[in-house]
């Protein structure tokens, strides 16, 4: 079973570009278009890791550390983060602060290797990131506490091991808002619409793509790697919340996180496609609304 | 049929939350209505036994008025006076939210503390209670437009309806009902009002009425 847990980080490294393509089969689906290749983003990250770099003198090695740094942090969630029902490689109790902190320790060093080129556009980008992370932050670590207190676990693995239809029966109403508050999350943290465009072309409304501005080649290939595998690593909480019970075989249980995350996908595509984006000023309103949301299931949890 | 009691006021206090966060006057009275909905839902779930007569009247009566006739009759007063959206509240909509969920933490404590003399449908009702309580009346505090503070009022109504729904083996059928044509009229009146404080002022600020004065030059 702890061999399945090692093999998650691998498997989210392997797969985790599909799910880019499948939010991009989707919304050329709703355009009416043919759209890019499902396997695009494989053949995207193949060109840019032949690529060679090349850096401004202005920048210093945290630049080079940000793309790199991103990676291997999402890599270390992995290790913590159950696949679905597959338990994780590492489990004590507490790894869900680890996890928001991780993910911020990511957030942390993009910002930095932004605010290091002393370009003004991605200090804009950079300030609007943290702006929303301030935000989104308290949604995930009280959402992962209403969790943690409705299945009485304190890790991650254990959280998502015990939840099952029966629990839904009791409360359904915690899991519909835990679902809403983890999915704007999930839209936020990676930069989908309705918080942030990935499409849009213009520096002064971008937030994510305006701090990547200036990576190119290598670094670029690993940031888009990373944001694949950050898509993976936020589906993963949605996912774990609303699929049912383990099957005892993992291989089947994995299969099950992985066609979960797909969905997810198609979902992501969907949203993108039927709504436009917010103002920048109804987007702290938004991540508000999730925390609320969150808040009040860890409320209902100490009934 | 106790999940089903909690799903409802849940609900409630979701609904609660976003008419504090709401700006735009039609999402609020769209959420009022659903309220009133979900309150002709709750007698009928509530009810033990013999008086299921009363408890649909009675739901029936609340949904009919609370999510038709009320919001038809808002609907027509901001269609008249061409007001759209709360400009400038007194408290800001993300700062209501989170006072919003501050006090809900406080009625979850306190409310699920009152003992009560018989047993209680549900260990939510009397906190969503207390909060749709507090939730009308902040909305008529920390909010300028006259609809607004309607709206509280409606609200505030809710919560005094949920509470009697504790009561209905003490409280008559016929109080109840009576409660509903009190504010009906009421409703129907201030209605009217907002009509006329509109053409004589231009608008329909109510903190500006206390400017008024016999020697105003």
């Amino acid at each position: 079973m702890r061999l399945a847990g090692w093999l998650h980080p691998i498997l989210a490294l392997l797969l985790s570009p599909l799910l880019p393509g499948v939010i991009n089969r989707v919304k050329a689906f709703f355009a009416g278009r043919q759209g890019p290749p499902l396997l695009q983003p494989y053949y995207d990250l193949i060109k840019l890791l032949q690529k060679g770099a090349v850096y401004s003198g202005t920048t210093t090695w945290v630049f080079r550390a940000g793309p790199v740094v991103n990676l291997a942090v999402l890599s270390l969630v992995l290790l913590i983060l159950p696949l679905g029902r597959v338990p994780s490689a590492v489990a004590f109790p507490g790894d869900l602060i680890l996890l928001a902190y991780l993910l911020v320790l990511g957030r942390f060093f993009t910002v930095l290797a932004a605010l290091d080129t002393g370009s003004s556009f991605e200090g804009m980008g950079a300030s609007r990131e943290l702006q929303f992370a301030v935000f989104a932050e308290p949604a995930l670590l009280v959402g992962l506490g209403a969790l943690a207190r409705w299945t009485n676990a304190s890790s991650l693995s254990g959280m998502f091991a015990d939840l099952s239809p029966a629990f839904w029966g009791d409360s359904l109403p915690l899991l519909v808002l835990l679902a809403c508050a983890f999915l704007v999350l999930y839209l936020t943290e990676n930069c989908r619409i309705p918080v942030d465009d990935p499409t849009t072309h213009l520096e002064l409304t971008m937030i994510h793509e305006v701090m990547v501005l200036d990576h190119g080649a290598v670094d670029f290939g690993f940031i888009q790697w990373a944001a694949a595998m950050k898509l993976w690593v936020l589906g993963i909480l949605l996912v774990g919340l609303v699929l049912p019970g383990a099957s005892g075989w993992w291989g089947l249980d994995a299969l099950a996180g992985v066609v979960g995350l797909l969905g997810v996908a198609v979902l992501t595509g969907v949203i993108e496609s039927i709504m436009a984006r917010l103002r920048l000023l109804r987007v702290p309103q938004l991540l508000v609304g999730a925390s609320v949301a969150s808040a009040l299931a860890l409320l209902l949890t100490f009934r | 049929m106790t999940s089903g009691i909690d799903s409802l006021l849940i609900l409630l206090i979701l609904l609660n939350l976003i008419l504090l966060g709401a700006s735009r006057l039609h999402n609020a009275v769209r959420m009022v209505a659903a309220q009133g909905f979900v309150l002709g839902a709750l007698p009928l779930l509530m009810q033990s036994g013999g008086a299921w007569k009363a408890a649909l009247l009675l739901g029936i009566g609340s949904a009919l008025l609370k999510g038709i006739v009320f919001p038809a009759l808002l609907f027509r007063a901001m269609r008249e006076i061409q007001v759209r959206r709360e400009i400038e509240p007194l408290v800001g909509y993300a700062s209501s939210l989170l006072i919003g969920v501050g006090v809900l933490v406080v009625c979850m404590v306190w409310g699920a503390r009152l003992p009560f003399p018989w047993p209680v449908p549900s260990s939510l009702v009397v906190p969503v209670g207390l909060f749709t309580a507090w939730t009308g009346l902040f909305l008529i505090m920390a909010r300028r437009k006259a609809i607004t503070q309607v709206l509280g009022f409606i609200v505030l109504e809710n919560s005094i309806f949920l509470l009697g729904l504790l009561l209905t083996d003490a409280m008559p059928l016929l109080v109840e009902l009576g409660v509903l044509l009190d504010i009906f009229v009421a409703v129907f009146v201030m209605g009217i009002m907002v009509f006329h404080i509109n053409r004589e002022f231009d608008h329909i600020n109510v903190d500006q009425l206390s400017a008024l004065r016999e020697d105003a030059s």
